[in-house]
């Protein structure tokens, strides 16, 4: 992160408590002298790039994170990797991104960081089709989709980003997308640059989000809609299984989530459609049609949606609405609770395999705590 | 530009932020882009706060940039004084905004609202966290008492009765700040003092402008109030209780100083805090509702349990305050041995120096986490008390640690009562410093019976997890030492694991500085009578 002391504190903060964050992140703190021009910031980053590089030879991939000051003070990252690309490449390859506070939020940086490796990934030798699941997901849940396509027959099959840097998927014409995280606007958009083809569908939360992801890639790939039921079958069934056990907790249930994690819309469509949850309002940072719109159309009619934010008007409305659940970040979660209302901190939700039929129940179970907690505490 | 993989500190608004939390009826407004709310979930998950700092972030974009970024600045201000209705508003920026230069402040002044606005400028590339508090606080106190320092004459302090102070420091996300207060009350109602204003923490605006009714103040955490009382003394001719009651000696001290200020005979109060044993196990004792009028530490560290504290080998390092208190009473109190000590708050770099001088040790005044952990690596201790920082060094190192300073981290603020400061901070001390060793018996008796399975090598006391070192602790320092004889490992394997690796580093030191080619028993046994213990 090139940037400030703030920057850096964010970085150790992020979570609420101190995470000891020297193992992927550290911070070029801009100085007084960096601002007035006394020191050249240029030759200050290469030297600290080549500091952090001589401590951590295990770095092969590193990406210079843009921050609120970098950009104010235009400092040219681009410019900056490409000459540090000529020093260090091909031991350590050097990316840039903004991570920005001014024009983003949290998630947002995780789609300008996958945007920023789309350059680099290798031209495929032909045009023959490949399926390439955009975002991030947890090791497991990758597993399960990668069997489920080969019990379909849809191969080949990358991830983007590959768990190791080494292993960049390469694109073509033939590159087939379907998307794990509604809010990789960017990285989408480079992507079919490439050539690479957007499948339109919602997202894999829940059981009806999972079976649509798939049906999608399924249709792409011709598979016969017998053969696409009877493989997830068994899959399916275990999850109707698993989620019963907290629809009736969520059911009827007031649930209120404040803009933070752009998760909020495909986390509602599965609230409301397979929960049975009813939506008193939905917050969230910023729409992208694009990525959103077959999740939209799935919200209840009448679903007051909202984009942007005003925190202290939001709070206003969700005082008023008197949810069941409020869905917020960790600075508002607290003192909500301490006026009596039931939280979930959203962060956790980025964080947590949630993705896919096994982690449907996961992910229910997510929302029914904070009420199983309040039932069960007797103080 | 500086590389930085964690800080100790964050920057001056985040200063700002912990004084605007800590008093009642003030409002800050910052200049500062969406991502600057973060430091919201300091407070309300860190300290668990069931409200949320009194904080208006004006959440500028980047299309703002071009535009009118300033007149963002004045919506915020009315909207906040609409919606809050504080009796004081803050107003200051981020690092961001400071780049913009819409100077909030002024523009918020010119807005003629009916109550006072204190202007903040922290410059956020050249200044740190607590800098930041120490200048609002000031700021704070100065702009609110400006109108008492002009008044002639100046509220005189001649009522009758007790002689009443100030405490001034302790802050939102301070180290046991919300425990030490307590501490230091029961401290001034035995000596006869009575509180006037406790501030920033749990003060309203009304307390600030009370301030001046007090005949003293009491300096408790310098880092964050020492500006202020400086002030208070020039203007208001308060003299300042500069000794910190943390460690027993430190408390005795601190009851002297106010004895000899206000005139109050503490003789009493000073023969009872020596009262040795305390009758501990007394049925008078036991029976009593009456809190200890003095610690537990002197006669846990004179009990003969105790003796193998002696000489243990202890680095030290934290803010300023904790640091220094700490130095005294490991050395003082507890007879451990000062092998390091450092801070990160460079305005007492000075006092931090001095306490090393008197130990033949070169202070670490450095923010640089990295820094300090070469040097805990270097000083091989068997205790690191630190920051949450050198709980992580220490925990690499295999060593044992405990926290003794902020940046606090959510198990430093306990949901039991845990001084740092007074009688019972002292026996929390006690507790939280020799817990983590293992103890003297349990030493003789692992490596008595270490061939049994359940002391299998590598054993340590229960309360001491060991984790395997990391492989990225590249700076330890590499020393180039002569090889080991086959009888001299075989010495070397005699000697319990817990005190091996130290020998073996003796060892090699003399020999390399003798130019011994070979380490033999002999040299093992030649470097163990040089050495010493």
């Amino acid at each position: 992160m090139v940037g400030s002391r703030t920057c850096a504190h964010l970085i150790q903060s992020a979570a609420g408590v101190m995470i000891f964050a020297e193992p992927r992140f550290g911070t070029a703190i801009l100085g007084e002298r960096d601002l007035a021009g006394l020191a050249d910031a240029n030759e200050e980053l290469d030297r600290v790039v080549a500091q952090l590089l001589s401590r951590r030879p295990d770095i092969s991939t590193l990406f210079l994170v843009g921050s609120c000051p970098s950009e104010v003070i235009k400092l040219d990252l681009a410019k900056a990797a490409e000459r540090l690309n000529q020093r260090f490449f091909p031991k350590v390859r050097i990316l840039n991104y903004s991570g920005s506070g001014i024009e983003t939020t949290f998630t947002q940086g995780e789609d300008a960081c996958l945007e920023a490796m789309v350059p680099v990934l290798p031209q495929s030798g032909d045009d023959s089709p490949s399926l390439m699941v955009v975002g991030t997901l947890a090791d497991g849940v990758e597993d399960q989709f990668h069997r489920l396509f080969d019990q379909l027959g849809i191969s080949p099959v990358y991830f983007f980003p590959p768990r190791r840097a080494a292993n960049l998927p390469s694109i073509g014409k033939g590159t087939k997308l379907l998307v794990a995280q509604p809010f990789l606007s960017n990285t989408v958009r480079s992507l079919a640059a490439r050539g690479a083809t957007l499948l339109p569908s919602i997202y894999p939360l829940g059981i009806a989000g999972t079976t649509a992801w798939l049906r999608t890639a399924a249709d792409a790939w011709g598979i016969d809609s017998g053969v696409f039921a009877q493989t997830i079958a068994p899959a399916v069934k275990r999850a109707e299984i698993a989620l019963d056990r907290y629809r009736s907790v969520l059911k009827g249930r007031k649930v209120f989530l404040f803009p933070d994690s752009q998760l909020e819309i495909p986390l509602s469509r599965f609230l409301a459609q397979e929960c049975g949850m009813e939506l008193a309002e939905v917050g969230t940072p910023y729409i992208d049609r694009l990525l959103l719109e077959p999740e939209i159309a799935l919200l209840p009619a009448g679903t007051l949606l909202s984009e942007g934010q005003d925190v202290e008007r939001q709070l206003d409305r969700c005082r008023q609405a008197q949810p069941d659940i409020t869905i917020c970040g960790l600075g508002l979660a607290n003192p909500l609770e301490a006026e009596g209302m039931t939280t979930k901190w959203s962060i956790e939700l980025v964080f947590s395999p949630i993705q896919g039929y096994d982690q449907a129940a996961d992910l229910a179970e997510l929302f029914a705590r904070p009420l199983e907690r309040r039932r069960r505490l007797k103080i | 530009m500086e590389l930085t993989l964690w800080t100790y500190e964050g920057p001056p608004h985040v200063g700002a932020m912990r004084i605007a939390t800590s008093i009642e009826g003030v409002h800050y407004v910052l200049h500062a882009p969406q991502g600057d709310t973060y430091a919201d979930l300091l407070f309300t998950m860190i300290e668990r706060r069931d409200r949320r700092p009194p904080v208006t972030y004006t959440t500028f974009q980047a299309r703002d940039l071009g535009g009118d970024t300033a007149e963002m600045v004045k919506t915020s201000v009315r909207d906040a004084y609409d919606r809050f209705q504080p009796q004081v508003m803050l107003v200051g920026e981020s690092c961001t905004a400071e780049l913009i230069q819409d100077q909030p402040g002024s523009l918020a002044k010119g807005m003629n609202l009916p109550i006072p606005i204190v202007s903040l400028e922290l410059p956020a590339y050249s200044k740190k966290e607590n800098w930041g508090a120490s200048e609002t606080l000031y700021h704070l106190v100065r702009t609110l008492l400006l109108p008492a320092v002009s008044q002639v004459p100046l509220p005189r302090r001649d009522r009758p009765g007790r002689p009443q102070a100030n405490i001034i420091g302790p802050t939102a996300l301070g180290f046991r700040c919300r425990d030490d207060i307590q501490e230091v009350k029961k401290l001034l109602a035995a000596i006869g003092v009575d509180v006037n204003v406790i501030a920033p923490m749990g003060a309203t605006v009304a307390d600030i402008l009370r301030i001046p009714e007090a005949d003293f103040n009491i300096c408790l955490y310098p880092e964050i109030a020492l500006t202020t009382c400086n002030w208070l003394q020039r203007n208001l001719g308060q003299p300042i209780v500069k000794t910190v009651p943390i460690g027993v000696g430190a408390t005795r001290d601190f009851i002297a100083e106010i004895g000899t200020l206000t005139g109050i005979d503490v003789s009493e109060v000073l023969t009872r805090s020596q009262s040795d044993t305390l009758g501990n196990w007394d049925a008078r004792r036991l029976t009593t509702a009456a809190d200890a009028t003095t610690s537990r530490l002197p006669w846990y560290s004179r009990s003969v349990d105790s003796t193998y504290l002696t000489g243990k080998r202890v680095f030290i390092f934290g803010d300023a305050t904790h640091a220094i208190a700490a130095a005294r009473i490991a050395t003082e109190e507890l007879g451990f041995t000062l092998v390091g000590i450092g801070t990160y708050s460079r305005e007492f770099a000075k006092e931090v120096r001095a306490i090393a001088k008197q130990h033949d040790l070169e202070a670490v005044i450095s923010d640089d986490y990295l820094a300090v952990e070469a040097a805990v690596a270097e000083a091989a201790p068997e205790l690191v008390l630190g920051t949450q920082m050198e709980r992580h060094i220490a925990k690499r190192l295999g060593i044992p640690c405990a926290v003794i300073s902020a940046p606090i981290h959510v198990q430093d603020v306990p949901a039991r009562y845990s001084p740092q400061m007074g009688w019972e901070g002292a026996n929390v001390i006690f507790d939280s410093w020799v817990h983590p060793l293992m103890m003297g018996l349990e030493e003789h008796l692992i490596g008595m019976f270490k061939e049994d399975f359940e002391f299998a090598e590598g054993h340590r006391s229960h309360l001491h997890q060991v984790l395997a070192p990391e492989p990225a602790s590249a700076v330890v320092p590499q020393r180039t030492s002569p090889p080991w004889s086959a009888d001299g490992e075989a010495e070397l394997k005699k000697i319990p694991f817990f005190v091996r690796g130290k020998v073996k580093r003796n060892t090699e030191k003399f020999a390399t500085d003798r130019g011994i080619s070979l380490i033999t028993a002999e040299t093992l046994y030649e470097a163990k009578a040089q050495i010493g213990r």
